[in-house]
């Protein structure tokens, strides 16, 4: 009889060794720079890569056990909110705007960022870069699928689900999303490593995932918690990723730091910007509230931003460029961009409101410095016009940003009642910005930011050719359905009947 | 001193790892938040296979802890036995 031998078990470190590092070959048939030609342009000198360290040294044999266990967890959830009607537990179908703006333009990052993380993972010549890139990129496309295939759910039921493809890369409000990640992956490879992997992963994912899934949970919507906390758990990696990213850049070489510290300026202000779409998700679209924006920006940009740009200070990393202005705009983003929201909303694939009263006391104790001060005021006129039969609609053309590609509709970081505008003239033509941040992005890289594609010139070409109806047709969007004011709207009537077949015996 | 953070999602699997976390880290602060649990802890945060085992009643794998995370910050330290979180200032 054969002795049975208990196998030792690899420690941590040497699995990690065995099974990553020990992937990696010296070429013999081409040189190193023949098979990565895109680590010099930039300008970033790395001279050992074997220095680059996974704090979490997960191989992929791990990899896959546990994110096949994610996945387990996550289809049990998704089937039983299909079979259970999950979609009438919610509190009020308001809710659901906060996730069609997220299916229509976070989504689609997701899978931007699943193309960003396959590219640099054959980029990078470190094998311990090339396993970490190649997790992220099987993470972010899996966060893609796992997140439609939630929100197919919706679609069954409610309008604005049906065609986030089209709108991800046709409507208005989504090319914010879209120009950053397109931006991002247009750059070169540690470029792009600072932009997503550390910027965006470190510095603002929480505040978009962590606040927001709480929101889903208190607003009953299982099937987004589920997949928000599902691929948060990759979001862990993924932040200590970007993190080990950049302090391995700084430790290769002190010629690193002035170009670091330009992405982290641009890569934060850019993101900021993004998160705007956030913050009124969180301030005014769910109905029932975690946390106001500030709350979460005081626990996940001041105190959490704060401890880690203290840390990095050590290699001369300072906080970044737009921080203040940033500060100055978190008690008055939310409602700006609301209010853009309600007026143009004859063109968005989600529904917007005027705040009840109970909702404007909330905002009025969440921002008692600016809410009754400089938003209510509007809000009452623009209800004062809706009781009237008259319903404020704005039906001109929002001025972009040519570079984040929002309206303008944000005031200047010192005069809330001052909207901020800014203009570059370069070669003959003149480019507006929303901000400093902004303008000055442009100006570091004009030939990049002229090339953008901005959808209000598109208006006025092919096939739309100024015409309202033939761009909603471009974008897909269904007029009287998809658009316009909650109150009255087809989500509003199915929701509140099905929910009362649901609740009574009638 | 900075604050670091983990977050997990709340469920029976984290219910031990979160009294594990407690009892090795006196001076950690619990939130528990909708869905979620986050543990704040000044300057230093560890996590020890031994303790979440005890309160588990089974082996445990430390890198377990990844199906129900949901964010940290400060720079991670891990092996076998332990996962740590700190910041260096
Ligand atoms: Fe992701
Ligand atoms: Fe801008």
């Amino acid at each position: 009889m054969d002795m049975k031998v208990a196998k030792k078990k690899l420690g941590l470190k040497d699995k990690y060794k065995l099974m990553t590092r020990d992937l990696g070959w010296e070429p013999s048939y081409h040189s190193k720079d023949e098979l990565y030609p895109y680590m010099n342009y930039e300008g970033i000198k790395i001279h050992d890569w074997d220095k680059w360290e996974d704090p979490f040294r997960l191989t992929m044999d791990a990899y896959w056990k546990y994110q096949a266990e994610k996945e387990r967890k996550f289809y049990a959830i998704i089937d039983a909110h299909a079979q259970n009607n999950g979609h009438l537990n919610l509190t009020d179908a308001r809710y659901l705007s906060a996730l069609k703006i997220f299916l229509q333009a976070i989504s689609p990052g997701e899978y931007a960022a699943h193309r960003g993380f396959a590219r640099v993972g054959r980029e990078f010549p470190g094998v311990g870069p090339q396993v970490a890139c190649q997790m992220q990129a099987i993470d972010e496309i899996r966060h893609a699928q796992t997140q439609i295939h939630a929100m197919s759910n919706y679609n069954r039921y409610y309008n604005g689900f049906h065609a986030f493809a089209d709108q991800r890369d046709r409507i208005w409000y989504t090319s914010v999303a879209r120009s950053f990640f397109d931006d991002s992956m247009s750059a070169g490879p540690f470029e792009f490593m600072i932009a997503i992997g550390f910027s965006f992963e470190y510095v603002l994912t929480n505040l978009l995932f962590v606040p927001f899934m709480s929101g889903a949970a208190y607003n009953g919507d299982m099937a987004t918690v589920t997949f928000g906390f599902s691929a948060q758990s990759d979001e862990a990696r993924h932040m200590t990723l970007g993190l080990e990213v950049i302090k391995f850049i700084l430790e290769q070489d002190p010629d690193n730091l002035p170009i670091v510290q330009n992405w982290i300026d641009k890569w934060f202000w850019r993101g900021f910007r993004v998160l705007g779409l956030v913050s009124t998700m969180m301030d005014y679209m769910l109905p029932k509230r975690v946390m106001s924006w500030r709350e979460a920006w005081d626990i996940y940009g001041v105190e959490n931003g704060g401890a880690l740009f203290k840390d990095l200070a050590r290699y001369g990393i300072k906080p970044p460029r737009g921080w203040d202005d940033a500060e100055k705009a978190i008690d008055h983003m939310s409602h700006q961009f609301m209010l853009g929201l309600y007026q143009w909303s004859f063109g968005t694939a989600f529904h917007s409101w005027i705040p009840s009263d109970a909702d404007m006391d909330w905002l009025a104790g969440k921002y008692p410095h600016t809410f009754d001060k400089y938003y209510r005021p509007r809000w009452k006129h623009i209800k004062k016009l809706a009781d009237a039969g008259t319903p404020f609609k704005n039906y001109g053309l929002a001025r972009l940003c040519q570079t984040c590609q929002l309206p303008s509709v944000f005031t200047e970081p010192d005069d809330p009642t001052l909207t901020c505008h800014r203009e570059t003239v370069y070669k003959g033509e003149k480019y507006q910005f929303c901000s400093d941040g902004c303008q000055h992005i442009f100006e570091n890289e004009p030939e990049k930011y002229i090339q953008a594609w901005l959808p209000m010139p598109q208006l006025f070409q092919d096939p739309i050719n100024g015409d309202l109806g033939e761009w909603m047709k471009w974008v897909s969007l269904l007029d009287g359905k998809d658009n316009g004011d909650y109150a009255g709207s087809e989500d509003q009537k199915n929701f509140e009947a099905w929910r009362g077949l649901a609740t009574t015996n009638q | 001193m900075s604050t670091v953070f983990i977050a997990l999602q709340a469920n029976e699997e984290t219910r031990p790892i979160i009294e594990a976390i407690e009892i090795d880290n006196p001076q950690a602060i619990v939130h528990r938040q909708p869905a979620m649990v986050k543990i704040d802890a000044q300057g230093r945060l560890v996590i020890r296979r031994a303790t979440i085992e005890e309160q588990l009643g089974r082996d445990f794998d430390l890198q377990e802890i990844h199906i129900n995370l949901i964010s940290l910050t400060g720079h991670v330290v891990e092996d076998d036995e332990t996962l740590t979180l700190s910041w260096n200032d």
